[in-house]
């Protein structure tokens, strides 16, 4: 795959310049804008919102094997438009990419799929909810009970997963901003999941039992022009208490973050920019780049202050866009473990 | 003082003009000759590579259908929710250009047209029809589509979005599915996602170069031949200009002019003219190449399927090789030269050395090579193997039989002379023996190219002998009939069975089989079979054993390649060996056959049912007409025999339009050598007819002299020829032809032809010693007087 699918991909037929992380600041010319006060309606909203440019259907999961060793797992669907609608056959304007990665203490292996909608290669349906591309499954009689199945050259696995909470709503209601200028974008999470598998490595198969965190978000201008990529953090505290933060790195050097607070019983508090911040503590070199793979996060409104390390600093997503994806260990004011995504290191 | 030098160095040239036209014209045509055919060469592996990239043809497996050429979308998409990484492609012609679509998504790395990715305009509004082809391609698809010039896709192609090429062919499913070479872990095996398909691995597309290669080393071999007859041009030009500048040189030097300095602008006049030369050749090359590329093309096409351009572009490769082959030839031809100048001593005689030319240690030089070289050539006949060690030995011929005319030549002569005593005869010979080792290399020169005639013109007589015979055999049944489906399959057979014809059904599919890209057959045993084909080798019951399934026919490619032969076995598939039975001649057919019963064939291709029939009948119009009425034919589906015979026979002349071509182009250089030869000498010959024409001899009759001593010569290298000239024959047919092709052709001898080529070697020679005789009517008596007072 070449770099210039990659531009194509994201961006406007038209030829607009691409901007931002992966194209995604480029301007929204065409599709539909979010606005605040959403309404969601499901089992529909849990599909696909073909008006929009971007979309995703994003898992990850913090899993421990029978001896205790922890994994970590990435299942993504993403859906990105080259324009607004739907179409029948090849002449659709969706472009549907897929990443998995199972990440362990000593490697990580990254593997990614391509399909043009419109053929049934790959799709989401909302209900009963299946979303797949090939051979990649996240499907199930509705969205508290799942399967989920993805294979590559060196590994694949097969999970099942329940949902032990409600549906969490991110930034206000839902409505998601990203920068000062108001981008933003649709953004829920079902952070809940209890999931159980089998893990399929190059040497060895393993059952693996632990949590899940799914993300689903859809926009059409997730970045302003001047923010070059963010770093993302979902924490699962031990006493059942979770938080969702990022902060948007922008071109002239200062952050926009959000963040939400998640109790264990689903209650959210969602914090505007300024509440919660997260500074590179340490680097490493990872695939020829200078990635901080250990970070301080503060959230000085819960009186989280905790350092957060990667559990494999080099789990580096070597794929069409690139960026860091893996599970990390944190300890300081609270304990627990979760997910970094790191975009935007060139 | 190098100002000096070099203008009067120039001042021969200018002096003799013709020899310059004779230098620069002979090493042009050389140039133009040997870089035209490496344009096409070249041009032809540009369009393999350009294949190879845009299609990715010999590099990805495919998945293919069992039967038919379509496989329904819904395969695709299943094989894909299945875990099979596979990338559709769908083919189809428009407009005489071959349309190929893709996914750009999920096609391999670097597949498809560079400037692919703007075909992701499928979301555009308008849903323009986007294709991607080189310019002449794009002029060929004006008004049915919008094309994109990019001058790296293949000729006579254009690609596109699947779904956009879905489109502008009318359907709605693809052709085939490109394996990629990485798969994911763990996903099901063909047969159970989709057993409609089968693997076509890499290997067998990869295989148009290996059987395209012998062509193209055919083409090559001309066009060194042909180098090398111009180079003879060059080596005597060079050669009369550096005896007639002796005396010049020796001035320059007894003037004080330093041997280097001299040496060095020798070489500087000479190389670049050779330069100049070869610029011109380059472009006479181009022009050849420009008209002989179509036909090239048509005959890849016709013979092995392989496409390319039809148009000729400039390439360093082509250009580059004839500028330096011009260079290092004309180098050749000087350095023997120079050296003879640096030893030559201040003030050595100039006086002509006419009588010194002719001395004895050539003529013994001359045969010990050509003696080395015809021994080599017979060694390699025996022991050699391959294609190159065959076109070696052809060299090692050609060479040393030339090597060898002079001197068998001064001997012929020689006898003649004795034998004759009357004065003028005695006299004409003489001076015929005398002329001898100036006119040796344009003699030679006429003898390869007469001789090269000769060779190919029996080959190529002796191949459309046989081959007309062949397809008689093989094309017995006067209807072919191609159906698509099983259904049509069983209709029409059964419907000709019922009007008690003869049928011949037959059942076919692509393997590699003893390692080599293979069709086999199964057809069923009848009279037709048994009464046509003669078998080059067989046991005496050949046929009876094929319908048992107990054993097989080969092709002659086939048994030839693998090294087998009647009573060997052959290894059809894994699991089934079986005895050969007979082995057939296949003409002009690069893939082996194995043919074996329907009942063996069914076992290796359960599901598989026979697509093409031929069908005996007497009234074929009528048949035609009932089976479109009754079994619901198309016509299209229907072929007579007289069709596909003008058609194999039209493949087969244009394979050889291209070295008639190339033949009629070397006589030619031969015979412009002997003219330059010839007049060049005419100067030096000046001394020797002046006493004789004091003695009485008219220029008149002198002239007439001249005239019958080209003819005589001419006859002599005829009669030399034609020996030659059927050795080459039978190189050609039982070496060349068998390891380039696989099948060994017949000799035939066809005297009559041998005949005419002899009158128009004596025509070319008259023609190219009329003008150096007009010349001799015309020269002044003054002329010939001073050659008594101006001894030098």
């Amino acid at each position: 795959m070449n770099v210039r699918l990659l531009l194509c991909l994201c961006l406007f037929p038209f030829a607009v310049m691409a901007q931002g992380f992966s194209g995604l600041g480029t301007d929204a010319e065409g599709f539909a804008k979010p606005r605040p006060d959403p309404v969601f309606r499901f089992p529909a909203d849990h599909g696909p919102h073909p008006e929009y440019r971007i979309e995703w259907w994003y898992l990850t999961a913090n899993l421990d094997g029978p001896d205790g060793t922890p994994y970590g797992l990435q299942w993504t669907l993403f859906r990105s438009a080259l324009a607004p609608g739907e179409a029948e056959g090849w002449t659709s304007p969706q472009i549907w990419f897929a990443h998995a990665a199972v990440t362990t203490p000593e490697q990580h292996m990254a593997t990614e799929r391509f399909a043009r909608g419109g053929i049934g290669q790959a799709g989401v349906e909302a209900a009963p909810f299946r979303a797949w591309i090939d051979d990649w499954t996240l499907e199930g009689p509705d969205f508290d009970t799942l399967t989920l199945r993805a294979s590559g050259p060196d590994f694949s696995y097969d999970m099942s997963l329940s949902a032990e909470g409600p549906l969490v709503f991110h930034g206000a209601e839902g409505f998601s901003v990203k920068s000062a200028k108001g981008q933003a974008s649709y953004y829920y999470s079902q952070p809940f999941f209890r999931i159980e598998g089998t893990l399929r490595l190059p040497e060895t198969e393993v059952a693996v039992t632990g949590n899940a965190w799914l993300d689903r978000e859809w926009s059409s201008q997730p970045l302003a022009d001047t923010q070059s990529g963010w770093d993302w953090f979902s924490l699962a505290f031990k006493d059942g208490a979770k938080l969702m933060g990022f902060q948007l790195r922008q071109t002239d050097g200062s952050q926009y973050s959000a963040a939400t607070w998640i109790t264990a019983d689903g209650t959210t508090t969602a914090y505007r920019d300024g509440a919660f911040a997260a500074k590179p503590l340490a680097t490493s070199d990872v695939a020829g780049r200078a990635v901080p793979t250990e970070w301080r996060v503060l959230l000085p409104d819960r009186g989280v202050d905790v350092t957060v390390s990667a559990l494999n600093p080099q789990a580096w997503m070597d794929l069409t866009i690139p960026y860091w994806e893996g599970p990390v260990r944190f300890s300081g004011s609270h304990e627990g473990r979760g997910y970094l995504e790191m975009t935007g290191y060139e | 003082m190098m100002r000096a030098c070099l203008v009067a160095l120039l001042s021969h040239w200018w002096r003799n003009p013709l020899q310059l036209f004779a230098f620069l014209a002979g090493l042009a045509l050389a140039t133009a000759l040997w870089s035209g055919v490496q344009a096409i060469n070249a041009e032809a592996r540009a369009s393999y590579d350009a294949a190879a990239t845009t299609l990715g043809e010999g590099q990805y497996d495919q998945l293919v259908p069992r039967q038919g050429n379509a496989i329904a979308q819904d395969v695709y998409v299943g094989l894909r929710r299945a875990g099979w990484l596979v990338s559709p492609v769908i083919e189809g012609r428009l407009a005489d250009v071959r349309l190929v679509g893709i996914d750009v998504l999920t096609a391999p790395g670097g597949l498809g047209a560079a400037e692919m990715d703007q075909a992701m305009a499928i979301a555009d509004p308008e849903a323009r029809a986007l294709l991607f082809a080189n310019a002449a391609t794009a002029r060929a698809l004006e008004g049915v589509a919008e094309v994109q010039a990019d001058p790296g896709v293949a000729p006579g192609v254009a690609v596109g979005d699947v779904g956009v090429v879905q489109r502008l062919l009318g359907r709605d499913d693809l052709s085939r599915l490109l394996v990629l070479p990485e798969q994911p872990m763990g996903r099901p095996d063909l047969a159970s996602v989709a057993p409609q398909l089968r693997v076509q691995s890499s290997q067998q597309a990869a295989d148009l170069e290996q059987l395209t290669d012998s062509f193209h080393l055919n083409l090559t071999a001309f066009g060194l031949l042909s180098f090398a007859v111009g180079l003879f041009i060059v080596h005597s030009t060079i050669g009369l200009a550096f005896e007639q500048r002796r005396g010049m040189i020796r001035t320059l030097r007894s003037l004080g002019v330093p041997l280097r300095l001299l040496t060095g602008v020798i070489i500087v006049e000479m190389l670049s003219l050779a330069f100049i030369a070869a610029a011109v050749g380059i472009f006479l090359g181009y022009l050849i190449a420009g008209l002989l590329l179509p036909d090239v093309a048509a005959t890849l096409r016709g013979l092995y399927g392989a496409q390319i351009s039809g148009t000729l572009e400039l390439r360093a490769e082509w250009w580059l090789s004839g500028l330096l082959m011009s260079l290092l030839g004309t180098g050749a031809a000087l350095a023997g030269r120079i050296w003879q100048i640096r030893r030559m001593p201040l003030l050595a005689s100039v006086r002509p050395r006419a009588w010194a030319m002719a001395g004895a240690g050539r003529v013994r030089w001359l045969t010990i090579a050509s003696v080395l070289l015809l021994g080599s050539a017979a060694v390699l006949g025996v022991v050699g193997s391959g294609l190159l060690a065959a076109f070696t030995l052809l060299a090692f011929l050609l060479v040393g039989a030339a090597l060898a005319l002079p001197v068998l030549a001064g001997v012929v002569l020689g006898l003649v002379q004795a034998r004759t005593t009357a004065p003028v005869w005695n006299w004409f010979w003489a001076d015929t023996r005398q002329q001898l080792p100036g006119l040796s290399l344009a003699l030679m020169a006429l003898l390869l190219a007469v001789s090269a005639n000769i060779g190919v013109s029996t080959m190529v007589s002796s191949f459309r002998l046989t081959f007309t015979g062949f397809l008689d055999q093989r094309l017995a049944p006067e209807l072919f009939i191609e159906v698509d489906s099983a259904r049509q399959s069983t209709a029409l057979e059964a419907y000709l069975s019922d009007q008690g014809l003869e049928v011949l059904p037959l059942l076919t599919a692509s393997r590699q089989i003893e390692g080599q890209p293979a069709r086999l057959f199964g057809l069923r045993v009848s009279p037709t079979y048994r009464d046509n084909w003669v078998f080059l080798a067989a046991t005496p019951d050949a046929w009876d054993s094929v319908d048992a399934g107990s054993a097989v026919v080969v092709n002659e490619q086939l048994a030839r390649r693998a090294g087998l032969w009647v009573g060997d076995v052959v290894n059809v598939a894994p699991e089934l060996t079986l005895p050969i039975a007979a082995v057939v001649g296949d003409y002009g057919n690069p893939k082996g056959q194995v043919i074996t019963s329907q009942a063996v064939f069914r076992d290796l291709y359960p599901d598989s049912y026979p697509a093409q029939f031929g069908v005996r009948s007497d009234n074929v119009p009528r048949l035609r007409q009932k089976i479109v009425e009754e079994v619901g034919l198309s016509e299209n589906a229907m072929t007579n025999q007289a069709a596909v015979k003008a058609i194999s026979m039209e493949v087969f002349e244009r394979t050889f339009t291209v070295t008639q071509a190339l033949n009629v182009l070397t006589l030619g250089v031969a015979g412009f050598a002997i003219l330059t030869s010839l007049l060049t000498l005419a100067d030096l010959r000046v001394p020797q007819l002046a006493p004789v024409w004091a003695l009485g001899l008219t220029r008149r009759r002198l002239a007439r002299l001249e005239l019958l001593r080209a003819v005589a010569l001419s006859l002599l290298v005829f009669i030399c020829a034609v020996p030659l000239g059927l050795a080459l024959a039978w190189v050609l047919l039982n070496i060349v032809n068998v390891e380039a092709f696989g099948w060994r052709l017949p000799m035939y001898l066809f005297p009559g032809d041998y005949i005419v080529l002899g009158g128009y070697a004596i025509v070319a020679a008259l023609l190219a010693a009329t003008w150096p005789a007009l010349r001799l009517v015309r020269t002044p008596p003054a002329t010939l007087l001073k050659v008594f007072a101006n001894e030098r």
